[in-house]
């Protein structure tokens, strides 16, 4: 298969749309969630979307399918909770290992199919690693800042079986994501060079922060060009923001990054700002229109989609980037 | 310059920092740094870390662009002072804005300093003191961590201290970083030492020119790194004359910036603006600077004269024996020189009415002038303590003349004007005065006079004293644990006696903790907590001041409440294991494959009279200068802002006086050691097997609820059970240097020298535990010899990094005293080597070490903390002692 690396020089990569979404179509019960295997869990399970990748491992693959049909290069795996922190809530810890394992294998399957169907197109899949629920440099309790719920060595540890698992069940790449706390980051990142350093392998990483607000800083208070350094340690394949804001918002933040980088940029924004019902109802057309002013001012190599983006979305953005050359990466050193 | 596009040091915060070529000189804040700033200490041992962030952030207001945090210090839990510090900054975003430098010798500290921040913070620092193994290990860490470094030039010869060195080192780290842990060049930050010039020193003449033309260097041959270093250092010598120091830094900076140094260490409230400095003093300082003429640093000197009215003493400057009487009085008590008192005092006694006029007037002017100024923060201990041997020489010489004035005319014996009458005593059991004699030198200083009762004083005979003589106030001192009930008792026992005389407590177990919450309540008048020379002057002051002193006591007693409550609620937090299931969470070592060394030489050994000489290199300094009130570490706190001068004067005092004691033999070394056979029985005891004799020890272990996966340890963990089968050991020892002290202490009183009296003691103190770590070596080395390839440095020593421990009784892994008796019993300490135990289970001679031996491997020191009752009662069972005994010996530890 050719390298990533190589292919990102030659054209703008797809990145996949949101998973939530598209099973939040399947009005999946709590009995769904549970299948045969979990009937007799002692906690309530729905809403823990990661689990379906071993109860409904059908209607996962459906997603990715549909994501490489409208287009995408690049599918994340269904673990953006798999941790033994974020799945505390389910009592679920020590199914970490089998629902990232198996939902790595689930997407490589489909993207194999693919890539054996377009040879010229290969598919990749990328490992997502979530932020879990927890900041290592913030406080969860207003009369005690220095008070911490978890530890760097808890992250460390939690994503270190997260990453291992990843990699076993065939991810080709790790993408770090949705990071509003730095320090998470960090530990995640911590842990995946252990993991390269003891299998003496190497793996493309993909870091995508998220800006919280208007303020244009992380939950945890650091700009966009602070976060950018703080985490430029790591041989990167990709630096970039995701969710929590539409296409447009994130333009000036896109921008720090693509001056300052000497990596790839990725973005992966969600469809508008939701609406009075928590609901987002940009269309295909809309996000595309404002991906394009992404691609004329030449600021990414790796493009998709967060929250309430579809297959849609990603065929629109797809086509738009067709039409694009990417960034170039080698022109910045500083 | 290389070919390849310049790459620049990046630091974060909430906020970008770049170090470019734009950037010039980033200034690095150091205010936040236990070593440089005792009010930051001070903030941080009594946690108002609310404070302490204000310092923080009015650094970060005042222009650093970097905060370097430092929590190195003895008395405080340095890694838990950082993560906690930390997490506070990172809750301030006016703070956290900048770049953190984490500063710490102890790698523990910097890694867990680096867990907490989440920008890209600086590591100060690493070198290849220690071998390349250890540099590569922090480096990788430090590169996966994702921060810069800062590498000292040093190496496993020592530090470099001329241009060759500086290059040499400097090359060979930025090559092992670079081409073996592939750390980004640009992340490296040299710190090329910055050592001061103009000392007089033939061999100090370049070290400004060397350090500039090392940088320079550096820039040009280590592409991409970055140089740095503490600017105030370079003028060191011209401590007090501000005019000049401030010229100095300009101009070393002005010429280092240019040779490339990019970063530092600077008061900015220390610089002067470089165009601004007078052209003639531009010259001199450039000359000395630059090195340009042989005769630079005179000239300075002399140039210096002119600049400002303080002139410095470098050369003997006899030019005050020319000014009027009193002026030379006042100048002989503040400079601590007793040259001509006997000669200025006789001279003012002949002017004089009466004799005792020339105490109550000429003398007691210049000792006010010594307390404003050590009130004030501008002398320091040692200072005064040296004031006072002048005021003690003078009023000795001018004693037998008011005792003639006496008989010549009785009716004229009026009140000898003292502020206030001050009973001092070292509790009952208890041997310790060094605090005791210096806060009754201070206290004399300011015309208090003083009652000192000596050591081991029982509670009668200082109630009793305290009625018969009158006294306003009784000061209390002691350093063992079990003088801490001394002091509860003695309150208990002058609330009885209905007394109503404020009671000061100090001496270094003791704290505001323990005094607010077991004395204060004890008693209804005022308890003080005063555990510095220098807050005995004002707390007394407050004590006996008629107008203000009720409303100081309420206040103060409130506070003491308030306190209580507070530490009351804090400790209630925390969670205790039953001793059975800390027993179960025992630390396991792995019998069948630990590493267990039959020692050399089995039984007893006694050493008379070692050459005390031989324990010089393993003097750790930085207590000493603790004693002193001076905090810092040594060798730091030689050069320190606010201190250095007094240390550095302090230290050679000491050295003078330890030649002597090495030349003329003035104290005994004596040590009693031995290693037994032994093993672990019923979880917690030791079984010692000496000849055909049993003895055993009883180890105390830790019940505070862990986290999961931490041992409640307990030293029994360190020896091999019974059940093993394996035979394991362990010894146990006694060293004194203390025989001597007590004479040559009580010569220099008689001589009125409370500065070598007091200074002799600390010595002992220090040899002692020297001769601790001596024979813990030899040990090691050769009669256990468990560790026969051992090569550390004195350093390392003092970081305990050798294998194997020497816990004390009485001290953090074993705060129980009782076991020494078991010690004295199995050696037969006072027998062979003469040292005693008190009734509180102090040694004496007071400058005696003694404890046990453990040899494996993982064996680590570790503090007891807080134990429940049911260990109390246990151990009580194992003694086969009374409850209320043990109990009793074991109060500090047992929680209420």
């Amino acid at each position: 298969m050719k390298d990533i690396h190589k292919i990102l020089e030659e054209r703008i990569l797809v990145l996949d749309g949101a998973m939530g979404t598209m099973l939040q179509r399947h009005k999946f019960t709590e009995e769904d969630f549970r299948g045969d295997r979990f009937k007799d869990w002692p906690v309530p399970v729905q809403g823990n979307n990661d689990l379906l990748s071993i109860t409904q491992p059908e209607a996962i693959k459906d997603v990715h399918r549909l994501y490489f049909e409208a287009g995408a290069d690049i599918v994340e795996t269904n673990t953006f909770s798999g941790t033994t922190i974020a799945m505390a809530d389910y009592e679920m810890e020590d199914l970490v290992y089998e629902l990232n394992y198996q939902s790595a294998k689930i997407a490589k399957e489909v993207a194999d199919e693919f890539t054996a169907k377009e040879p010229h197109k290969p598919r990749f899949v990328a490992g997502s690693i979530g932020p879990t629920n927890r900041t290592a440099s913030m406080s969860p309790d207003v009369n005690d800042p220095g008070y911490r719920a978890v530890s760097f060595d808890e992250l460390r540890i939690a994503y270190k079986q997260q990453v291992e698992a990843l990699l076993d069940g065939g991810a080709d790449i790790l993408l770090v994501e949705t990071i509003f706390d730095t320090l998470n980051a960090k530990a995640a990142l911590f842990a995946i060079e252990e993991v390269k350093d003891e299998r003496n392998i190497d793996v493309p990483i993909m870091i995508s922060g998220t800006i919280t607000d208007a303020s244009g800083r992380t939950l945890s208070g650091q700009t966009a060009e602070a976060f950018l350094i703080s985490v430029s340690h790591i041989p990167m394949l990709s630096i970039g923001f995701n969710c929590a804001l539409g296409a447009n918002q994130l333009t000036p933040h896109l921008e720090v990054l693509s001056q300052k980088a000497p990596f790839a940029i990725s973005a992966h924004p969600n469809a508008g700002l939701p609406n009075a019902f928590g609901e987002y109802d940009e269309t295909p057309e809309q996000m595309a229109e404002q991906i394009k002013e992404y691609m004329d001012k030449s600021l990414v190599n790796i493009i998709g989609g967060c929250c309430g983006t579809t297959p849609e979305h990603i065929n629109a953005i797809a086509e738009l980037a067709k039409n694009y050359k990417p960034r170039n990466i080698a022109v910045l050193t500083n | 310059m290389n070919k390849e596009k310049r790459k620049y040091l990046k630091l974060s915060g909430l906020e970008p920092m770049i170090v470019s070529a734009e950037t010039n000189f980033i200034n690095v804040g150091e205010r936040t740094n236990v070593a440089g700033s005792r009010k930051f200490l001070r903030l941080v041992k009594e946690e108002k870390f609310d404070e302490a962030l204000d310092i923080a952030r009015h650094q970060v207001e005042g222009g650093a662009q970097v905060i370097d945090i430092n929590m190195d210090d003895g008395l405080i839990d340095g890694k838990e002072a950082m993560v906690r510090f930390l997490n506070l900054i990172m809750a301030e975003p006016d703070i956290a804005r900048v770049p953190i430098m984490i500063d710490s010798s102890k790698w523990d500290i910097i890694e867990a300093g680096l867990q907490v921040v989440q920008g890209k913070c600086v590591v100060n620092s690493i070198s290849l003191k220690e071998g390349e193994e250890e540099f590569i290990a922090h480096a990788k860490a430090i590169k996966r961590y994702g921060a810069a470094v800062i590498v000292m030039a040093f190496d496993e010869v020592g530090q470099a201290d001329n241009y060759k060195r500086r290059l040499e080192i400097s090359k060979r780290s930025y090559d092992v970083l670079v081409n073996k842990v592939k750390f980004p060049p640009e992340d490296i930050i040299f710190d090329l030492n910055i050592f001061p010039v103009a000392t007089g020193m033939e061999e100090h003449r370049k070290n400004a020119v060397d350090f500039i033309e090392a940088t320079r260097w550096v820039r040009e041959n280590l592409p991409h790194c970055s140089v740095s270093g503490g600017v105030s250092n370079v003028s060191f010598s011209f401590r007090g004359n501000n005019t000049v120091r401030e010229a100095m830094h300009s101009v070393f900076l002005y010429h280092a910036i240019k040779a490339g140094m990019n970063m530092g260490i600077v008061n900015p409230a220390m610089l002067e603006v470089y165009d601004d400095i007078p052209k003639d003093l531009l010259e001199h300082v450039e000359d000395v600077i630059l090195d340009r003429r042989d005769d630079a640093t005179e000239r300075l000197l002399d140039f210096a004269e002119t600049v400002v009215g303080t002139s410095k003493e470098k050369t003997v400057d006899l030019s005050w024996r020319e000014e009027p009487l009193q002026n030379r009085i006042t100048r002989a008590l503040v400079k601590g020189i007793d040259q001509y008192i006997v000669e200025d005092v006789e001279e003012a006694r002949q002017v004089a009415d009466k004799p005792i006029e020339v105490i109550e007037g000429n003398l007691m002017i210049g000792m006010n002038v010594v307390g404003d100024l050590f009130g004030s923060g501008k002398m320091f201990l040692p200072q005064v303590v040296k004031s006072a041997r002048v005021m003690k020489k003078a009023v000795a010489y001018l004693l037998p003349y008011i005792e003639e004035e006496k008989k010549k005319n009785p009716k004229a014996v009026q009140g000898n004007g003292s502020n206030g009458r001050i009973l001092m005593a070292t509790v009952k059991g208890d041997v310790h005065d060094i605090g005791k004699n210096i806060v009754s030198v201070v206290l004399g200083c300011n015309n208090y006079e003083i009652v000192d009762l000596g050591v081991m004083v029982p509670p009668e005979k200082i109630i009793q004293t305290a009625i018969d003589e009158q006294v306003d106030i009784i000061g209390l001192s002691g350093l063992i644990t079990p003088s801490l009930d001394e002091m509860v008792y003695l309150a208990k026992e002058m609330e009885r006696k209905n007394l109503r005389i404020p009671l000061l407590i100090g001496g270094a177990t003791t704290s505001k903790a323990h005094t607010a919450v077991k004395i204060d309540p004890q008693y209804q008048n005022a308890v003080v907590h005063v555990n510095d020379a220098s807050r005995a002057v004002t707390v007394v002051g407050d004590l006996l001041n008629k107008r203000s002193n009720q409303k100081y006591v309420g206040d103060l007693k409130e506070n003491y409440e308030k306190f209580r409550e507070g530490f009351l609620k804090r400790t209630k937090k925390k969670e205790y294991l039953t001793i059975q299931e800390a027993r179960k969470n025992k630390y396991t070592i792995d019998w069948t494959t630990s590493e267990i060394t039959k020692p050399n030489q089995l039984g007893i050994q006694v050493i008379e009279d070692l050459d005390l000489q031989k324990l010089e290199p393993y003097i750790d300094w930085t207590p000493f200068f603790r004693s002193w009130d001076l905090h810092g570490k040594y060798p730091n706190i030689l050069s320190d802002d606010i201190v250095g001068e007094q240390a550095t004067s302090l230290f050679e005092d000491a050295k003078e006086l330890l030649q002597r004691v090495f030349k003329e033999k003035l104290l005994g070394a004596k040590a009693i050691y031995g290693l037994f056979e032994a093993n672990t029985v019923d979880n917690d005891d030791v079984l010692v097997t000496s000849g055909k004799e049993n003895f055993k020890f009883r180890t105390l272990r830790q019940q505070l609820k862990k986290h999961a996966g931490k041992p409640n340890f307990a030293l029994a963990d360190f020896v091999a059970p019974k059940e093993s089968g394996i035979q394991d050991y362990m010894g146990c020892f006694c060293v004194t240097t203390g025989f001597g002290t007590k004479e040559l202490a009580e010569a220099f009183e008689k001589d009125h020298d409370d500065y070598n009296s007091i200074m002799i003691k600390a010595l002992a103190d220090r040899l002692a535990e020297a001769f601790a770590e001596y024979l813990h070596k030899k040990i090691r080395k050769e009669d256990w010899g468990y560790a026969s390839e051992e090569q550390l440095s004195n350093e390392e020593l003092i970081k305990e990094s050798y294998k194997g421990i020497r816990p004390a009784p009485g001290y953090p892994a074993c705060p129980d005293h009782l076991e020494k008796l078991t010690i004295w019993e199995l050696l037969r300490v006072k027998e062979k080597i003469g040292v005693e135990l008190t009734e509180s289970l102090a040694m004496w001679p007071a400058a005696s070490v003694s404890g046990y031996y453990f040899g494996n491997p993982e064996a680590r020191y570790f503090g007891l903390g807080k134990i429940k009752e049911d260990q109390v009662e246990d151990f009580a069972k194992r003694k086969d002692i009374d409850f209320e005994y043990a109990r009793k010996w074991l109060n500090p530890n047992v929680i209420d």
